[in-house]
């Protein structure tokens, strides 16, 4: 189909319109329509996977705390899970999942942050090339080969360093490191590629003004970055929150549980990362493991953790975010 | 290669920079060959030429900016103030300090108006009245009157062209001798660029400056000095081809190939 020249539409008059009305008609274009709700149904399929879960988690848990032998509120404040003695406080996997997390992210997010720091201000084309297939690879390895280097290789060296009194066989300190050392490469990745899209020009202007190199990374790349960079860290705290193998194997097969929170925190025992405990998710993967019966306790049980969980989360993602917010440079 | 006419009869006498012999690669690329060039003392020296003619590449040896691309390499010498530049014992951070840049798009950093000024100050260890120098600078850039009642406000929010002057507050807050301006007008409106222009005649009693432009009736209203540099077609090596008071080369030039130029025949 051709445009008629200029000229002849000029003269042309009303047979002319028609004519031009009818190239410029709105077209069909099934397969442009076709594609849009294919893509829109992939979309779709993300959001209502997660509402599924959620109605799921939900749904199960209510079941628990439908139960006459659980009480809401022993849930969200004792200190003491014992399912035979039908004691249901979460508190005693909340402090070992927390301790793990904060563990992990204490060696995570200086390390990764140092390391993303390096290569996207520092290292030329060939210590790039070395440095960041080997974090891929570190990203590569199964958890449960994590787990048993934690408990063979990490946990004999805090033994070492600290007495094998005080550290027992399963702690909570070895597998936590682990975990660091797990998420490491999640947030090397996204911090770097955080601080590589921090425009040049900034650089320039840092770097124009006699500032260092230390200078222009720490207080122009990385705050303009900071947004990315807090992203990488919910990712890798929610990463560390939800590990499974490697506290299964290295942290120890039951809660430790106190008589309340005087005995807990009073004496700081619960803070203790050196002794043996069981995380929220090592719990699951425990009694899920045998031959759990459906609509027992026990199985119920599992679902309130697992809501509890998900909710813990959601919660960080959502307080990471109001922070980034607060305090990122918008350079863009 | 044509050595400068400049004859040293300038205001505060001799000159800021004297570049001689100098040549750029990039990697195996033979960016711009053999540039000799003085820069008087506080007077405003204009760099012309077509696109990539390597004014903007010679404009960044002058600071050592090149050092930032890791492919760069740069033969000849940079003296300033008696001193090359690019001796082995000199350190670029040092250099950078007092010989500032203004950059082709403006780059204020992604903080508030008074930190922007205030952050060279900072990392140089500045012990005086930060409020005090900020406001100075702000005022000599003519940006004060516009922008004393939001200090706190992000760069970002300004117009280009108050931006652009945000930049050039920002770039001598650190009190440098020398500022260099890479085409610091390209991005900016008629009336913005008009502004920065007044502010630059202004600054020259002060600092001396270099500005790379590609308009060349900007070079004739600013410039005391204007350098023309073109490009060889065959190895697209950018050269000097001609320097001298900016009058005497836009109203007699000696080198037909800057005749052409400015009479607009090609470029």
């Amino acid at each position: 189909m051709s445009v008629k020249p200029g000229a002849e539409l000029l003269t042309g008059g009303l047979g002319m319109e028609v004519g031009v009305r009818k190239e410029l008609a709105r077209r069909r274009r099934p397969f442009e329509q076709f594609m849009h709700g294919a893509l829109w149904l992939c979309g779709a399929i993300s959001i209502l996977t997660t509402i599924g879960i959620v109605y799921m988690l939900g749904q199960e848990a209510l079941l628990f705390f439908r139960r006459p032998e659980v009480r809401l509120t022993e849930f969200l404040t004792s200190w003491t899970w014992q399912p035979q003695t039908l004691q249901f406080g979460i508190w005693p996997l909340v402090n070992a999942t927390m301790g793990a997390s904060l563990i992990a992210m204490a060696l995570a997010l200086p390390l990764g942050l140092l390391i993303a720091i390096y290569l996207s201000e520092y290292a030329d084309a060939r210590a790039r090339r070395i440095l960041k297939p080997v974090l891929e690879v570190l990203a590569g390895i199964p958890t449960v080969v994590y787990g048993y280097f934690a408990l063979t290789f990490v946990t004999p060296i805090l033994r070492n360093l600290f007495g094998i009194e005080v550290v027992e066989i399963f702690n909570i300190a070895s597998a936590g490191l682990v975990i660091g050392v797990l998420v490491l490469p999640t947030v090397t990745s996204m911090s770097e590629d955080a601080l590589r899209a921090v425009p040049v020009a900034l650089r320039e202007a840092a770097v124009g003004l006699g500032a260092t190199r230390l200078e222009t990374s720490v207080r122009v790349v990385v705050p303009a970055a900071l947004s990315g960079i807090s992203a990488a860290f919910i990712v890798a705290m929610s990463r560390a929150v939800g590990e499974t193998m490697i506290v299964a194997v290295a942290a120890g097969a039951g809660p430790r549980n106190f008589a309340g929170w005087g005995e807990a925190l009073g004496g700081l025992k619960a803070l203790n990362l050196f002794q043996s405990a069981e995380t929220m998710t090592g719990h699951i993967v425990r009694i899920s493991g045998g031959d759990i019966s459906y609509d027992s306790l026990d199985y119920d049980s599992l679902f309130a953790i697992g809501l509890l969980l998900f909710l813990m989360t959601l919660g960080l993602n959502i307080f990471s975010r109001a922070i980034a917010r607060r305090f990122r440079e918008r350079y863009d | 290669m044509v050595v400068s006419h400049v004859n040293g009869t300038t205001a505060g006498g001799g000159y800021a920079l004297t570049a001689s012999h100098l040549q750029v690669w990039y990697g195996d690329f033979h960016a711009v060959s053999d540039v000799s060039l003085e820069v008087p003392t506080h007077r405003i020296t204009a760099m012309i030429g077509p696109s990539g003619c390597g004014k903007s590449t010679i404009l960044r040896t002058f600071n050592r900016m090149n050092d930032l691309v890791d492919t760069a390499r740069v033969e000849g010498s940079v003296h300033y103030r008696g001193v090359d530049i690019y001796g082995p014992d000199v350190d670029p951070v040092e250099v950078r300090r007092r010989i500032g840049m203004v950059f082709q798009k403006p780059n204020p950093f992604p903080k508030s108006i008074f930190e922007n000024v205030a952050w060279g100050p900072r990392i140089h260890g500045f012990k005086g009245d930060m409020e005090q120098l900020v406001e100075a600078c702000l005022r000599r850039v003519v940006l004060w009157d516009e922008v004393k009642d939001k200090l706190n406000q992000s760069g970002l929010s300004l117009s280009g062209g108050q931006q652009q002057r945000l930049c050039i507050a920002r770039a001598i807050a650190v009190q440098p001798d020398i500022v260099l301006m890479d085409e610091p007008c390209s991005a900016l409106d008629p009336i913005a660029t008009l502004h920065i222009e007044e502010l630059m005649r202004d600054l020259a009693a002060q600092y001396t400056i270099v500005v790379v432009t590609h308009n060349m009736q900007q070079a004739a209203r600013v410039s005391d000095y204007t350098a023309f540099f073109s490009v060889i077609p065959e190895t697209r090596t950018g050269e000097l081809v001609e320097v001298g008071p900016t009058d005497r080369i836009f109203d007699s030039p000696e080198e037909p190939r800057t005749n052409d130029y400015i009479t607009g025949r090609f470029g």
